[in-house]
Formats: C-alpha cells, sequence, structure tokens
C-alpha cells in the first residue's frame, strides 16, 4: 500500500514529460493506433472468409501461428531493421498481437450464424453483401466484440514492452523501476495498465450494450 | 553500419549445444519446462475449481472477475514482483504463467461443463450415474472440445509469454531477443522467434491429437 | 474415461520426464553455494556461481573468469544476463552468486551513497570499509570501462566542447541519455562537481549511442569500452574534475564461497586485463558478432591461463 501512496502522491510523477498523464496519454497512442490498424485489417477480412468460407482453414492456422510470435522478440527485431526513435516500428509487434483475436472470433460469428437465418435472409431476396451486412453481422457482433474486447486488452497490456526499446507509456514506470529498484515506480504503473485495460473492458461491455440488437442478445 | 546479414547460419550452428548455458539447445530446453509447468499446474488447478464454479454459482462471478484482472496485468509485472519472493529462478516465470493459465482454464472448464446438454445429463442420471461417476463418464468427457480449446489457448500463450522473462534473465529463447538487441545482431533474434513458433505450432497439433484421441464420437464431423 | 486417464497418463509422464531433463528442480529456491571452509585448503570446493550483468561486456568478463576458474578444475556454473546491479548485488550478497565482475568506483557508489571517493585508491579502500563482512573485492585489473557524457563530432565542433566542464555552460538546452539508472545514479554528482544540469534525462538505454547520433539526445552515456564510439566517429568529453571515479573491473565474491584456487586464478586474470585488450574484445563480440564465450577462450589462451 505504501508504493501506492508513494508513487501517486508524489506530485513530481503529475507533471512534465515523465509524468503520468504523458505516459497515459503515450501508451493511449500506440495502443489505439495498433488496435485500429489491426481491427481495419481482421474484421473485413473475417467477415468475408466467414461469409464466403474460403480459405477458413489457411487462414485459422495463420492466426493461430500469429498467436504464437512472442512480442518482444518481433519489437526488437522490427526496431532493429527500422532504426530507433519512431514509433512505428514498435506498432507492427503489437498489431500482429491484435489481429488473432480478431480475426478468429469475426470468422467464427460470422459463420456460426444459424443457417436458417442465412436462408430466410436469401429467401427474401437480399443478395450476398446485402446477407453480409445486414443479417450475418448484426446476429454476429457479439462475437465480433468480444474478439475485439480481447484484441484491446492485450494491446494495453503488451504495449507497456515498447519502454525496453527506449520509448514512452506506462511501460517506462515498470522498467525503469525495476532498473532502479523503486517498486513505487512498478507496482504503479501496473496499476495504471491494469486500470487502462479494465477501462478498455468496460468501454466495450458498454458497446456491446448498446451495439447488439436486443432481438440478438436475447438468443445468447 | 555494415550489411549484416538477417540470419548467420555458422552462428546457429556454433551456438546450437556449446555447452554453456547459454546454448540454444539449453535455452530451448529451459523454456519448454518454463511453458509447460504452467499449463500443467493450471489445469490441475482449474479443473477442481471450474467444477467449484459449476456446482456453487456463486462462486463464478468474483472468479471470473479475479481472473480478467490477471490477464489484464502485463507478465513483466507478475515476473518483477514475484523476483522478490523466489529469486533468480525459473519460479519467477512459472508460477505467473500458472496464474495466467487459469485465467483461461478456468472460463474453459466452467463452459465446457455448462456445454454439456441438458438431455445428455439427464439421460446419465435417469441410467442411474451417481455424480461422480457421470462427471468422469459423461460430462467431462462431452467438455473436452471446449477445455482443450482453452487449453491450446493457454499453451500457446505460455510459449509465447516465457520470452518476456529474458528481461529478469529468465526467458529461455527470450533470451536470444537480449543478446541481438545488445549487439544489433539479427540471428539470435530471429532463431528465438522461428524455434518459439515451431514449438507453440508442435504444442498445438499434439493437442489437436488429443483432442481427437479423446473424442472418438467426433470423428465423423470434420473438426475445426 | 479409461482413455482419459491414457491421455492423462501419458502427459503427467512426459511433464516429469521433461521437467527430469531440466536437470534441476524447476521449483528449486537459488542454489546458494554451500560455505566451504574458506581460506585453508581447496579440496573440494563447492560449486562457483559467476553471475553477469545483462550486458555483453559483463557477459564476457563472467565468461573469462568462469574458464578461467574451469581450467583450474573449479565446478562453475554460469548465470549471465541477470539484470542490473539494484538487482545483482542481493543475490551476490545472500551468496546465490559466489562471483561477479564488478567496476569498483560504481560498486563504492552502490553500497556508499555519500561516498565522494574518486581517485582508483580512495576508491579501493572505500570498498575494502564500506562492504558487508560476507563480500570483499580481489585484486582489481587494469582495464577499466568508465561512463561517459558523449557527444556527436559536430556537437563538440560547434560548442567547442573537450571536456565535461565545457558541458556544464551549455548543458541546460542540452537534453541527455543513459540507461534507467542513469538519472538516479548521476544527477546530484554531476551538479556537485560541475554545476551540470541537463534540461531533461531520457531513459535511452542500449540504443544510446544511435540517439546521439540520431539527434534524439544531444549527449548521453556511452561506457568507453563501446566500439559504437569509434564506429560513429563520437566524441566521449573529458571527466577533468573526476566525476565518475574511476572503474576498474574487479571481482566481487561471497566470501563463504570461494578459496584461495578461486582468487589466485581471479587475480591471475585481472593481472593481464587492460583497457585497451577490453575494447578489443568488445569489438569482436559487438562489431563481428564472435560469441562471448569463444572471445574469452581465445584471450584466456592466449595470455596462457587457460
Amino acid at each position: 500500500m505504501n508504493f501506492l501512496t508513494d508513487f501517486f502522491g508524489d506530485s513530481s510523477h503529475w507533471s512534465g514529460p515523465d509524468g503520468i498523464p504523458v505516459r497515459l496519454l503515450e501508451h493511449l497512442e500506440f495502443s489505439a493506433a495498433a488496435f485500429v490498424v489491426a481491427a481495419l485489417i481482421a474484421v473485413p477480412l473475417g467477415m468475408l472468409i466467414g461469409h464466403t468460407g474460403r480459405g477458413a482453414l489457411l487462414v485459422v492456422v495463420a492466426a493461430n501461428a500469429a498467436r504464437a510470435l512472442p512480442t518482444l522478440g518481433l519489437l526488437v527485431l522490427v526496431v532493429l531493421l527500422a532504426g530507433v526513435g519512431t514509433v512505428l516500428p514498435v506498432l507492427i509487434p503489437l498489431i500482429v498481437l491484435a489481429v488473432p483475436p480478431i480475426l478468429v472470433n469475426t470468422y467464427e460469428g460470422v459463420r456460426g450464424v444459424d443457417a436458417d437465418l442465412r436462408d430466410a435472409a436469401y429467401g427474401m431476396g437480399l443478395r450476398g453483401r446485402q446477407v453480409l451486412f445486414q443479417t450475418l453481422t448484426p446476429v454476429a457482433l457479439p462475437l465480433i466484440l468480444l474478439g475485439l474486447r480481447l484484441a484491446a486488452i492485450q494491446v494495453v497490456s503488451t504495449a507497456t514492452v515498447a519502454a525496453f526499446v527506449g520509448l514512452g507509456g506506462l511501460g517506462r514506470f515498470i522498467i525503469d523501476g525495476l532498473a532502479t529498484k523503486t517498486y513505487a515506480d512498478v507496482i504503479g504503473g501496473a496499476v495504471l495498465v491494469a486500470a487502462l485495460a479494465l477501462a478498455v473492458q468496460f468501454a466495450f461491455l458498454l458497446l456491446d450494450r448498446v451495439a447488439v440488437s436486443p432481438g440478438v442478445r436475447q438468443v445468447r | 553500419m555494415n550489411q549484416e546479414p538477417l540470419v548467420r547460419w555458422d552462428w546457429i550452428a556454433r551456438n546450437w549445444a556449446n555447452g554453456g548455458p547459454t546454448a540454444i539447445s539449453a535455452l530451448l530446453e529451459n523454456h519448454v519446462v518454463m511453458a509447460f509447468l504452467p499449463v500443467l499446474f493450471g489445469l490441475v488447478v482449474a479443473l477442481p475449481l471450474g467444477l467449484a464454479c459449476v456446482r456453487w454459482r456463486w462462486l463464478y462471478q468474483p472468479t471470473a472477475a479475479l481472473m480478467n484482472v490477471t490477464y489484464s496485468l502485463p507478465s513483466l509485472v507478475l515476473f518483477s514482483i514475484f523476483l522478490s519472493v523466489t529469486g533468480l529462478t525459473r519460479s519467477t516465470v512459472v508460477i505467473p504463467l500458472t496464474f495466467f493459465a487459469l485465467a483461461v482454464l478456468i472460463p474453459a472448464v466452467v463452459d465446457g461443463l455448462a456445454s454439456v446438454p441438458d438431455p445428455v445429463r439427464q439421460s446419465a442420471v435417469a441410467m442411474g450415474f451417481r455424480p461422480v461417476r457421470r462427471l468422469l463418464r459423461v460430462e467431462l468427457p462431452v467438455a473436452v472440445p471446449v477445455v482443450l480449446a482453452g487449453l491450446r489457448v493457454a499453451t500457446v500463450s505460455s510459449i509465447s509469454l516465457v520470452s518476456v522473462g529474458a528481461l529478469i534473465g529468465q526467458g529461455g529463447l527470450g533470451n536470444l531477443f537480449i543478446d541481438g538487441w545488445q549487439r544489433q545482431f539479427y540471428t539470435p533474434i530471429v532463431v528465438g522467434i522461428v524455434l518459439i513458433v515451431l514449438l507453440a505450432v508442435l504444442a498445438d497439433g499434439l493437442l489437436v491429437l488429443a483432442q481427437r484421441l479423446l473424442t472418438p464420437w467426433s470423428r465423423a464431423r470434420r473438426t475445426a | 474415461m479409461r482413455r482419459i486417464f491414457g491421455v492423462a497418463a501419458v502427459a503427467l509422464t512426459a511433464a516429469l520426464t521433461l521437467s527430469g531433463c531440466g536437470g534441476s528442480d524447476p521449483l528449486s529456491t537459488t542454489a546458494s553455494a554451500a560455505p566451504s571452509a574458506s581460506g585453508s585448503g581447496d579440496a573440494a570446493a563447492a560449486k562457483v556461481v559467476v553471475g553477469s550483468f545483462n550486458f555483453p561486456e559483463s557477459v564476457l568478463l563472467a565468461s573469462i573468469y568462469a574458464q578461467a576458474l574451469q581450467a583450474k578444475g573449479v565446478t562453475v556454473e554460469e548465470k549471465p544476463n541477470i539484470g542490473s546491479r539494484e538487482v545483482v548485488y542481493d543475490q551476490v550478497k545472500s551468496g546465490g552468486l559466489t562471483v561477479l565482475p564488478e567496476y569498483a568506483g560504481s560498486l563504492l557508489a552502490f553500497v556508499d551513497k555519500s561516498s565522494t571517493a574518486r581517485t582508483k585508491d580512495e576508491i579501493l579502500s572505500g570498498l575494502k570499509a564500506k562492504l558487508p563482512p560476507e563480500l570483499e573485492i580481489l585484486e582489481p585489473a587494469a582495464a577499466e570501462d568508465n561512463n561517459s557524457l558523449t557527444v556527436t563530432k559536430a556537437t563538440a565542433d560547434k560548442y567547442k566542447l573537450t571536456s565535461i566542464e565545457d558541458l556544464a555552460k551549455v548543458a541546460k538546452d542540452f537534453v541527455v541519455g543513459g540507461p534507467p539508472e542513469f538519472k538516479q545514479r548521476q544527477e546530484e554528482n554531476f551538479k556537485t562537481v560541475y554545476g551540470l544540469e541537463f534540461k531533461q534525462w531520457k531513459p535511452t538505454g542500449d540504443t544510446t549511442a544511435d540517439a546521439i547520433k540520431s539527434g534524439t539526445v544531444q549527449v548521453g552515456n556511452v561506457f568507453t569500452t563501446d566500439p559504437k564510439i569509434v564506429l560513429n566517429d563520437l566524441v566521449p568529453l573529458q571527466d577533468n574534475k573526476n566525476a565518475f571515479g574511476s572503474e576498474n573491473v574487479t571481482p566481487l565474491v561471497y566470501k563463504a564461497g570461494v578459496n584461495d584456487t578461486v582468487t589466485s586464478t581471479l587475480n591471475a586474470v585481472s593481472a593481464k586485463l587492460d583497457t585497451e585488450t577490453l575494447v578489443g574484445l568488445m569489438k569482436r563480440i559487438a562489431v563481428d558478432k564472435d560469441d562471448p564465450p569463444v572471445v574469452a577462450k581465445d584471450w584466456l589462451t592466449q595470455n596462457g591461463l587457460l
């Protein structure tokens, strides 16, 4: 408990380029950037594969393999190849981390829609893309949002490693704290990351409440 | 800077088994142990805990909440907390990773048991199965696909996360990343990444095989 | 059910076998060197654990010590790349590590934060006085790897910088880079010795030399044996007022874990190790990408220590 009061109580921690607000913002920036890019890649791809059924096996296997890619290793490799100093190379490992859960859940969501519903949609005269967007996606939405939520939490949590290659973010408190044995910083940083992850979780649950149609929710 | 090739094969050959603790084979072995044990311990703990959550529904909410919080903590943080408890040993990595495995496995066990269709359970009761026998002979086998799906995720995550332990000197193959980073040397990093992915693919494959063996009735259907 | 038990049994056996392969008990706590009768006799000395910090030079030095000891028949376990001093020191103090290649000045500053020792002799006697009774340092080597404040040649020319004293005049507009511990260790020191204050401290860690080169920071702490200094035409400023003290490479040992053989072997190594040698060895490791154990072995062989 002392650690928390030491860390959050120290007024110097709240201002300046090393302060909590700055680090928090940096952290949010790269997490959000990586997440958005990953979503832009994985959601359409997942919907496409779920809808057409083609390439499913390959994609699922690739997603599983991508889940295994060690973030620290990718981070270090990309930064060495691309050069130090910019934030861009850090985004790549985070995107690789975020794509699999979004992709797999989106695909499962679209594919898992009851065949009867799909038939009914076609029966009503809807064409391919209309079926996808007007029928399949709304029903698949809970799973799609689940994938997005999981990915967002993982990205926020893992973005802490960016500090290892000299960048900012909340990981700075943790890595510097470790190096100087200032455990107050380590715990403080951890609490901030956990709080951020919980906030993200909460935001998505809220989104789920709002975006998922009541009809779909009842069936679950 | 001089042109450093992406992979120096001679480095790999020399360092595969040079007898020291930094040999690739030694790191690989360490990595396997540190990845495998948490999943094993996780399963052993998740089974009874998951069962308890199913039996006493009120347990599930707090347990799930706790798992949620644990999972959102960066692995590095948990490793550093345990550093002061278990020192510079593999336990400092194994224990936190066990918590991560639990965060995946407990929901998997609960969902797996919940996925047993009521008619199946009811017919088991009708046939005179007592609770324990019902569990072992009917409910758990039917729960296997869901539990195994969780096991696969837990295993792959575990294998990947062990590498973060390199930041406290216990990263298995992850140690290769630190060396490569410090010397601006690509080869160890590439070797580390490739071996970790291969390890994960192998483990995943073995688990899929295990699933096929454990659920012979599903062979008629195409398994995902 | 039989099938489940079968698979579980196979899995369990596999797990036990694999952990058995690991050699040591995975849940054992740090192997503490069993205190052997120190001083007299070196029959059946207990295992010596040589640790290192988390950078290549330390790994090299640990490998040099370890191989030299092994050549004299000592059983050695190496634990390379552990972490920074703040983490490693406790391990030596508790006996979890027996030998650690240290840097005299930094070690003293760590053990006694109020120390004002600057010269090599002051530092060594300071250490002898301030180290806890379980620990001691052996003979220091001539080799030094010191901290520095380094700038690009362009910066040095522009502001006419040759020494840190010169830097003090312009430092308040400069951003300084270095390892995470740099600010904590040196901020006060710079102020006291040079009246030096920086605009901002950035933790650039292993990327410090690159950060200086690219201009992310105007000045940074690049260690004096780092080949990147020469490769990138960087200029380490002269420490004319000796703020960084001296940093001779010195073995720090856990007394109860070492015997005469260990001590004399390490002293023999230190006698032959000078700064020029160290720079050359580091170039092989960082630039030529040679393996530290091989580089260590070559050097030991050349000097008749193997």
